[in-house]
């Protein structure tokens, strides 16, 4: 025993240093995994933060009121969003209200309803390319669908079903992943105890999967407000010095639809246009309203991130 | 039954009322302008101006001269903005809509060709050495200097122009190759101009060409290139002056508007517009950095309005240096 251990600990000392040596080339390689990690993280998170302070500062001087109220100018200091802004709103509008019915009611019919088969493989496989094609494409098709086959000009209704479509693939997808997520014993317990299928689904599969679909949608419309290629391939106006009529009036019937039919430009659009002016006042336009379209969509953002955060700690399985 | 009858009548008839409307007012007091980029600066303007004045709404888009003509031709815009004059094959879209239209001169463009801050060399170039640099045959085989004139040094050039959906690539390759639309491909095309600036701005080899008021704006950081039109004539800067006066040839051009004519379209709000905007384009066109004509050529062209002559003074070919009195009294 003694002899062996004898024997043996010399061997284990001869080896202590080849094995710190090698505990010591591991850590090292740990730290520089992290490193070329940690850098591969910065490349993307700096540039998009060097790209945003460098967009406040050219902007800086911009930031007023002014520039939220007043409309496109040819002198770029009396120049303002206002029509842009708008537009983007009721555009927005718009893509919310056809994207997220759809959206929602194409995943649930697909993971609840739809037989599970070749069909709906194709299917699948469909929604997730439609989610990868370029959105100019997104625009033509509009042009010749909305635009023409329907007649519906080049609106605000034509824009808002145009980035409704766009989005729509990524509403699909994340109600059905959200919807995976819940645990089959639910739904077999509802079933259980005498629930419909319908019940099933709208007290617990759209209950516990909101948290995820409202994640989507907010990506999707976010994504849809920075979009360029699409609405100018319709038609969107650049110089619009008037407001589309209020959705809402004094007189009855008090809501009216004329908005709908009205010309439009939104954000994108208009920093498009000032960056190309051979002005460099209105360059400065630019850069405000860039690093305003990059704050709203990091608002929209943020505010899904907190929202699944919230409705997730209220679930517990 | 009958109660319900009728409130549902009257429900039908107020959805029917507030989906109809907006024809209504869409076909009320609105000028649907399109068209060139080039020339959306100035009827941006005029825009701005006139809807202070008198509350008419006017919007402008900006499709480009050939997209702007497509949806003009359609009867879907009052007013083209073009940096071009229509072709034939847009004149006979025109045509078959029953679209008639009338041609309005309203400013000058000088096209400025423009050389690193630091290139010595170029005192002027001829139109004759800008098409060896331009021409098609060039593709892959001009790439320094040198090969322009004996004089220059042997170092490359980068050429920046514009692209091809522009109209100033077809009035350029126009004026210079001799033949629309026919340019060598390999140089960097940019449709916008702050691309080319740029681009001629970092590079020592580097000659590029855009709109006068590109020029203008950034003359700390670029060069401007006198032209001698032919051989013998005196090389010219592009200024105010020289392209308001016709000595800067041959890459001054006109710009238009063309106006639907059409008796069925011809609203008064769109009569008072133009008039509008030729009263106010030579005060308008200096503000955003245009050159505007002579007071004798906007005189001839509001005489040329007032008369309602409609149709083009070109035939849908495009040349180059041509007066606009003589234009427009092509058009009887």
């Amino acid at each position: 025993m003694t002899e062996l251990a004898k024997k043996t600990q010399p061997s284990v000392l001869d080896n202590l240093d080849s094995v710190r040596a090698m505990i010591k080339r591991h850590k090292r390689n740990d730290i520089l995994f992290s490193i070329i990690g940690l850098i591969a993280l910065m490349v993307g998170l700096l540039t998009l933060c060097t790209l945003f302070i460098d967009l406040l500062v050219d902007g800086y001087g911009r930031f007023n009121l002014d520039f939220f109220s007043n409309f496109p100018s040819r002198r770029a200091e009396r120049a303002g969003l206002l029509s842009a802004w708008v537009g983007s709103l009721l555009v927005m509008t718009v893509t919310f209200l056809t994207a997220v019915p759809m959206g929602v009611a194409a995943g649930l019919y697909l993971e609840e309803y739809a037989k599970k088969g070749w069909f709906s493989d194709l299917i699948e496989i469909n929604v997730s390319n439609l989610a990868g094609v370029p959105s100019i494409v997104y625009g033509l098709l509009a042009l010749g669908l909305f635009v023409y086959g329907l007649g519906l000009g080049q609106s605000v209704l034509t824009a808002g079903l145009t980035l409704g479509l766009l989005i729509l693939p990524i509403v699909i997808v994340s109600t059905r992943e959200s919807i995976r997520a819940i645990p089959v014993a639910i739904r077999e317990a509802a079933y259980a105890v005498g629930a419909t299928k319908w019940q099933v689904v709208k007290d617990h599969v759209l209950k516990y999967s909101q948290g995820g679909i409202l994640t989507g949608v907010i990506i999707g419309m976010a994504r849809a407000l920075g979009e360029t290629a699409p609405v100018i391939t319709i038609g969107a106006l650049t110089f619009i010095a008037f407001l589309p009529p209020s959705p809402i009036s004094g007189t009855p019937p008090f809501i009216n639809f004329e908005w709908l039919t009205s010309g439009f430009t939104v954000l994108p659009i208009q920093m498009f246009n000032w960056l190309s002016r051979p002005d460099h006042a209105f360059h400065i336009n630019a850069a405000a309203t860039g690093a305003i379209i990059i704050i709203v969509t990091l608002l929209m953002n943020g505010t899904a991130i907190y929202l699944r955060y919230k409705i997730r700690k209220n679930i517990k399985w | 039954m009958n109660t319900l009858f009728g409130r549902s009548l009257q429900l039908t008839a107020l959805v029917a009322a507030t989906l109809s409307t907006p024809q209504v007012f869409a076909a009320e007091k609105i000028i649907k302008i399109d068209g060139s980029s080039t020339v959306y600066p100035i009827t941006e303007a005029v825009a701005e101006e006139y809807q202070i004045a008198t509350k008419v709404k006017v919007t402008v888009g900006i499709s480009g001269t050939g997209g702007g003509f497509k949806k003009f031709c359609r009867g879907e815009t009052d007013v083209q903005n073009a940096s071009r004059p229509i072709l034939k094959k847009e004149m006979d879209a025109c045509k078959e809509a029953g679209i008639q239209y009338i041609e309005l001169p309203v400013a000058y463009d000088g096209l400025t060709v423009v050389v690193n801050k630091n290139n010595d060399f170029v005192k002027s170039l001829t139109v004759e050495e800008l098409k060896k640099m331009w021409e098609p045959a060039a593709q892959g085989k001009v790439k320094t200097w040198k090969q322009i004139n004996s004089a220059f040094p042997d170092s490359p050039l980068k050429l920046f122009g514009a692209g091809s959906d522009s109209g100033t690539f077809d009035y350029f390759t126009e004026a210079i190759v001799g033949k629309a639309k026919s340019s060598r491909g390999d140089y960097t095309a940019s449709e916008d101009d702050n691309v080319l600036v740029q681009g001629v701005q970092s590079d020592k080899g580097g000659l590029g060409y855009f709109g006068f008021a590109y020029y203008e704006e950034n003359q700390d950081k670029l060069r401007a290139v006198p032209i001698v039109a032919k051989k013998g004539a005196p090389a010219v800067m592009p200024s105010y002056e020289s392209v308001k006066d016709g000595t800067y040839q041959p890459l001054s051009r006109p710009m238009f508007i063309y106006v639907n004519a059409s008796s069925g379209a011809f609203k008064p709000e769109v009569k008072a517009f133009i008039n509008f905007y030729l009263e106010n384009a030579p005060t308008l066109v200096k503000e955003v950095k245009y050159i505007p004509l002579p007071a004798n050529e906007y005189a001839a062209v509001t005489k040329h309005w007032k008369a309602l002559k409609s149709g083009t003074g070109f035939g849908g070919v495009p040349e180059v240096g041509i007066k606009i009195e003589e234009l427009l009294a092509r058009i009887k």
